[in-house]
């Protein structure tokens, strides 16, 4: 179900629990799905001894994907036009995320209504880890 | 980055959607998915960074009978190129997407990748920060513009301080 431009104004927000407690594990299947080996992200002892990190840390782009998650569950399926996002705060195995999105714009082109939204995605502690922009084709 | 051949297959988009948490089923149920608006299966939409699979020189893919800078014997296999000293070290710092049309399963995209603009300034946790940017323009089977991904990444001076 796409989301309908009549449904939604300037300032309505949108949010979505994407992770509790991210584990060690979903780290490593990002690196196996994606191809992203990075050590930094699945082997301690690299992270810890060689890296300088506290322990392993999440792929950008695995916040970001979760963080598209509750863009794609909430304006429907194939309807994104863009998506950008810049990695704010680093994400660790045991954080929980929320990701929201909030309405900045409601506007047509080429015949189609578009829907432009500010993206924030925070941890446990209300730390901003991704920030960022979406458009999306909406119903009218 | 040079992918010359990336073939969109639907245990791949199977499995990258499990592995961002994803469970909605336009990722890996034929049927549902040829009753919803995308008329079949459609890849999450940062499904084309898993391109690196494609890419022969990956550099964070380890390779058999070459060294790899992650753990074995040794915390580290092979000293990290680059220099840098004190830690510091490569990250992603923004992504973004341009989605002309979404990927489906069959689909075979070609990439072609071009350096952006880039710039430094002075970080508040780690350092000096070295920014830039990488275009890449994803083409499908019939050359036409399907994806077009801008990525910006840092150079940091040292280990990036925790609050």
């Amino acid at each position: 179900m796409a989301l309908k431009a009549s449904n939604i104004k300037v300032g309505d927000t949108h949010e979505a629990v994407v992770v509790e407690n991210l584990t060690r594990t979903q780290l490593v299947m990002y690196s196996g799905a994606s191809g992203d080996y990075n050590p930094l992200h699945s082997d301690e002892i690299f992270a810890t001894k060689v890296g300088g990190y506290p322990t392993v840390f999440a792929h950008g782009m695995l916040s970001m994907g979760m963080t598209g998650r509750m863009l794609t569950d909430w304006v429907g399926d194939g309807r994104l036009t863009k998506f950008g996002v810049r990695f704010v705060s680093q994400v660790f195995p045991g954080d929980n995320l929320t990701a929201k999105a909030t309405v900045e714009a409601l506007r047509e082109e080429n015949g189609e209504q578009l829907v432009d939204l500010a993206l924030s995605t925070v941890n446990q502690d209300g730390r901003e880890v991704v920030s960022g922009s979406a458009t999306a084709r909406v119903d009218p | 980055m040079a992918v010359e051949r990336f073939p969109v297959e639907a245990s791949h988009i199977m499995m990258f959607a499990r592995s961002v948490g994803d469970p909605n089923p336009i990722y890996h149920d034929e049927d549902y998915a040829k009753g919803a608006e995308p008329g079949g299966i459609i890849a999450p939409p940062t499904f084309v960074q898993a391109s690196s699979q494609y890419d022969p020189d990956a550099a964070l893919r380890p390779k058999p009978g070459q060294p790899w800078f992650g753990s074995g014997r040794e915390p580290s296999g092979t000293p990290r190129g680059g220099g840098g000293g004190g830690g510091g070290t490569g990250l992603h710092a923004e992504q973004h997407f341009e989605y002309h049309r979404h990927l489906h399963p069959g689909d075979v995209l070609s990439a072609k990748t071009r350096p952006g603009k880039s710039w430094e300034r002075e970080g508040r946790r780690a350092g000096k920060l070295k920014f830039s940017e990488t275009i890449t323009e994803y083409f499908d089977q019939n050359g036409e513009l399907v994806i077009t991904a801008r990525s910006v990444g840092v150079q940091t001076e040292r280990v990036v301080e925790q609050a």
